[in-house]
This record gives structure tokens, C-alpha cells and sequence, in this order.
């Protein structure tokens, strides 16, 4: 593990906004700007603009790139059409997580796999392994990203796109387009990590400076403001999208974490974990993540707080917040199985302390 | 940041009135700001003894739980119940109303705690 800190290629952007900055998987990056629970509501109400330049970029090119990307990944890439992405997994042998990603098919023999930043090394030397016709590019530092999420994004989108003639419509959801935005190359795609509509943005690394201050002056009377790291989790967390390390591991399965949906043991061929997850889906998995819901007024659970039932200690949240939006705390757990049904009284330990919560939907803030 | 000259500060990032022999502590501005928006407080029961340095209370912001230390020896007297509901306060006025808890120190002049000045060059510039 390298102790160099990177600097964001937009950190030079975060000063002149007066960001709070924080050390992140190796990264130097923005925790929050005006406030998290202002970025939180913008986000929320309007828009929000986020530096996810921390997170990697690969490209897997060439004609053996698909037969490549077959045999690592978890969802079945074969399913995807140009211009179209999905979210899956990288698993080990045991069907644990080793990285959770969004892969985009740009077209025939060129893929674009994003990934997290503290698993980016690791993913490109598993991937560089496969070398039948096909090559993985980009290594950490090489690239920007930006996401712009919240009920606003569309509009905002269709502003920074209105000169490319070329290029007319927004790209629908989870899908990817190349657009001309202030003049540099741009890939959009339709994603994003807050529980909004949105999108993410990926460039050069030198053009990110540029880009993020077009969006956010574009941005500017729709509402939109810039968002850290704070923002980024408590929006993620009230969507109940998992966060690596926390929610996923490589000791975690996406059948435990409740999302074997995106684990396609439908296709033919072997993939890695494959195996592991089969019998998972099968027979049943040891453990399973639910979501909790706290009570107004009490602390908010945090992750690495033991979950209990009764007497019985039954596992630990993996990710807990006192929700913006909500007003009471939720959490992601890991509990064992049978899992308890929704509803069902449980407690959490804070400071030695049991405090009451329930069983609830992992999508904290209902089908949106 | 703000340092009130009056005060005493704790390297922990608490302050400490005196007014004839009692004591109030709440957290400093830097401390407020560092935490940002703080949405739950857990506070001293009236009647506790403390030692210096002992965890009394926990301030909660969306990001994380911060432990609060007492800056003094003693014996709470009193916490701040508004907080419970308004816990914002101590974002607003952190050398106002924002105050954690009032506590009787058992010796009239304390140790080890800084002037303005002295906390003030602890902080990042």
C-alpha cells in the first residue's frame, strides 16, 4: 500500500470554493464545502457536483476484451449493448467481493470498467492478467470525474450540452454517450450513487478543471452546489447502496449483501466466484444485510456497532447515519440468517449502551 | 476561528468559563466547525463526578460521534437541555448558548489548560 497522497486534478477548484479536504483511499479529497446537510438537501432538492476523480477509470480494449471481461466479471457483459452499462462485481474464489463497479460497453471491443479507488491497483492487475487480444489502460491519476446528481441534473445536462449539435439528447439511465462540453471530450453516463436521477462524467485528467467549473457555473441558478465526501456518503447510504470495505469485502458475498441480482449464473460459462455464489443462491448464505431504522431522539448507529435480538448478539452495522432526510438514524447490518423480518424490534450497542431500533427496507427513503 | 480571550481552552478543543468558583464548558468554534452540522448531543447527568480528561459527553454530527472531554475535576451541576431538541446551537453560538454543561471544579484554579493564544496556536493556520 503506497502512503503518497494523491491531489485531486480539480484540487486546485476546491481551494478557490474553500473546501474542507480529508485523506481518502490515498486521495486528498473535498469532505465538504458549505455544509454537509446543505449539500445533502441541494442534492436532494436540486443538484449536486461531486470530484469522484479518485475513482478509477480502466479501459479494457481489443478484440478479446468481452471474452476477457466474461470470465472476471459477475454480471454477464455479453448482455450489454453499445452505449449501455451495468453494475457488477469482481469476486474471488469464495464469492467475496474484491471490487464492486460500473462496467459501460462503448462499443464492440471497447469497454469502460469504473471502479473504486482503493481497490483500483488491485482490480488492474487481476484484469491485466487476461492477455488474449485484449489490453487494460489507466492507472491511477490519469483521468477526471465528476458526477452531477439530483432532480435538477437533467436540466442542468441539457444546458452544457445545447453546442453539440452532433449530439442532441440526454443519455437514458445507465447508459453512456461521448458529448463536446466547453469545448473538451466528454463520456456521460446516466448513473450515480445518490438515489437521484443523474449522471457521471469522465474525461482527461487536464480537462477537469475546466469541466467542473463549466458545470457548476452552468449549474448555478438551478440550484446547484458543489458536494464533498461527507454529502456523498449520507446520500448513498439513505439510497442503501453499499460502500466498499464497509458494506462489501472480499469476506462479504453479493448474495449476503443482497445483491445477487447482479450475479448472473443464468449464462454458460465460468466466471470468477461463480461457483461460491451458485451455492449461495442455492442453498442459502450464512449471513445477510438488512436495513435498520433508529428512533428520533437517541444516538444514530455507526458502522462496527454489534446488532442485537433480544439477548442474542446476531452481527454489526456496516454502515450507520443519522439520515438528513429522514430525521432518525439508519444503518446497513450484517446479520445472520434467518433474517428478521421488517419490523421486528432490535437493538444496537452505542457507548455500552442498548438502544432501540427496527428492522425496515434497505431503501431508506422508499421506491423512488 | 473565534477564541474568546476570557476563556481557558483544552488541547481537546473545549472551553471553560469561571465565574466565581463554577464552571460552564462547551466546545470551541474550531471544534464546531471541524464537526460540522451536529444533529444529536448525549450530556453529563447532574451530580457526576469527573476527573480531567474523562469522556462526559459525545457530540454527534452526520459524519461521526466526537468524545467531549471535562476540562476540569469536579461535579456536574447542570447540562444544557435545549440542546436535546435544538442541537444546532452549538454550531450558532458555541460560547453562548451552544454550552454542554456547568460543572463545580474541586480546585479554584485549574491546571493544564491554555490561554486564547496559547489554544490558538494549536489550530491549523
Amino acid at each position: 500500500m503506497s502512503i503518497s497522497v494523491s491531489e485531486s486534478p480539480l484540487h486546485s477548484c476546491h481551494q478557490s470554493l474553500g473546501a474542507r479536504m480529508i485523506p481518502f483511499a490515498g486521495w486528498n479529497l473535498p469532505v465538504e464545502y458549505s455544509g454537509l446537510l446543505a449539500e445533502h438537501k441541494a442534492t436532494r432538492q436540486a443538484a449536486g457536483l461531486f470530484d469522484i476523480s479518485h475513482m478509477g477509470q480502466i479501459r479494457a480494449t481489443g478484440p478479446g476484451a468481452l471474452a476477457a471481461l466474461e470470465v472476471l466479471l459477475a454480471n454477464d457483459p455479453a448482455k450489454l449493448k453499445d452505449g449501455e452499462g451495468h453494475y457488477t462485481f469482481l469476486l474471488n474464489d469464495q464469492g467475496g467481493v474484491i471490487d464492486d463497479l460500473f462496467l459501460y460497453r462503448l462499443g464492440p471491443n471497447d469497454f469502460l470498467l469504473v471502479v473504486n479507488a482503493s481497490r483500483h491497483a488491485e482490480d488492474l492487475a487481476l484484469l491485466s492478467k487476461q492477455k488474449s487480444n485484449v489490453s487494460f489502460v489507466g492507472s491511477p491519476g490519469s483521468t477526471a470525474g465528476m458526477a452531477l446528481q439530483g432532480p435538477r441534473a437533467p436540466a442542468i445536462l441539457s444546458k452544457l450540452i445545447q453546442g453539440d449539435l452532433s449530439n442532441p439528447s440526454l443519455p437514458a439511465r445507465n447508459h453512456i454517450r461521448q458529448y463536446t462540453i466547453a469545448g473538451q471530450l466528454v463520456l456521460v453516463g446516466a448513473t450515480g450513487y445518490t438515489g437521484e436521477e443523474g449522471y457521471e462524467f469522465f474525461m482527461e485528467r487536464k480537462a477537469g478543471p475546466k469541466i467542473w467549473d463549466h458545470i457548476l457555473a452552468t449549474g448555478k441558478s438551478e440550484g446547484l452546489l458543489p458536494c464533498g465526501l461527507g454529502a456523498r456518503d449520507s446520500l448513498r447510504l439513505e439510497a442503501g447502496f453499499p460502500l466498499n470495505g464497509q458494506d462489501l469485502s472480499p469476506e462479504i458475498t453479493p448474495v449476503e449483501a443482497g445483491l445477487a441480482f447482479f450475479v448472473d449464473v443464468t449464462r454458460p460459462r465460468p466466471f470468477l466466484g461463480r461457483t461460491a455464489v451458485e451455492t449461495q443462491k442455492k442453498s442459502g448464505a450464512p449471513r445477510v444485510c438488512i436495513g435498520i431504522k433508529g428512533v428520533t431522539g437517541q444516538p444514530p448507529p455507526r458502522h462496527d456497532y454489534p446488532v442485537f435480538r433480544g439477548d442474542q448478539r446476531i452481527g454489526v452495522i456496516t454502515s450507520g447515519v443519522p439520515s438528513p432526510t429522514l430525521g432518525h438514524g439508519i444503518a446497513l447490518a450484517l446479520v445472520t440468517t434467518p433474517a428478521p423480518p421488517c419490523g421486528q424490534d432490535l437493538e444496537f450497542e452505542v457507548r455500552g449502551r442498548r438502544v432501540p431500533a427496527k428492522v425496515c427496507h434497505r431503501k431508506f427513503l422508499g421506491k423512488r | 476561528m473565534n477564541t474568546p480571550s476570557e476563556l481557558l481552552y483544552a488541547k481537546s478543543h473545549e472551553w471553560l468559563r469561571l465565574d466565581q468558583g463554577k464552571g460552564c464548558v462547551g466546545i470551541t468554534d474550531h471544534a464546531q466547525s471541524a464537526l460540522s452540522d451536529v444533529v444529536f448531543v448525549e450530556l453529563p447527568k447532574a451530580g457526576r463526578t469527573v476527573k480531567a480528561g474523562e469522556v462526559v459527553a459525545t457530540v454527534e454530527s452526520v459524519k461521526a460521534a466526537s468524545d467531549i472531554y471535562s476540562p476540569v475535576e469536579g461535579t456536574i451541576v447542570e447540562s444544557n437541555a435545549t440542546l436535546t431538541s435544538d442541537p444546532g446551537l452549538i454550531n450558532r453560538e458555541p460560547y453562548g448558548q451552544g454550552w454542554l454543561f456547568k460543572i463545580e471544579p474541586t480546585q479554584p484554579k485549574p491546571n493544564g489548560l491554555l490561554t486564547a493564544t496559547e489554544y490558538s496556536a494549536t489550530l491549523p493556520s
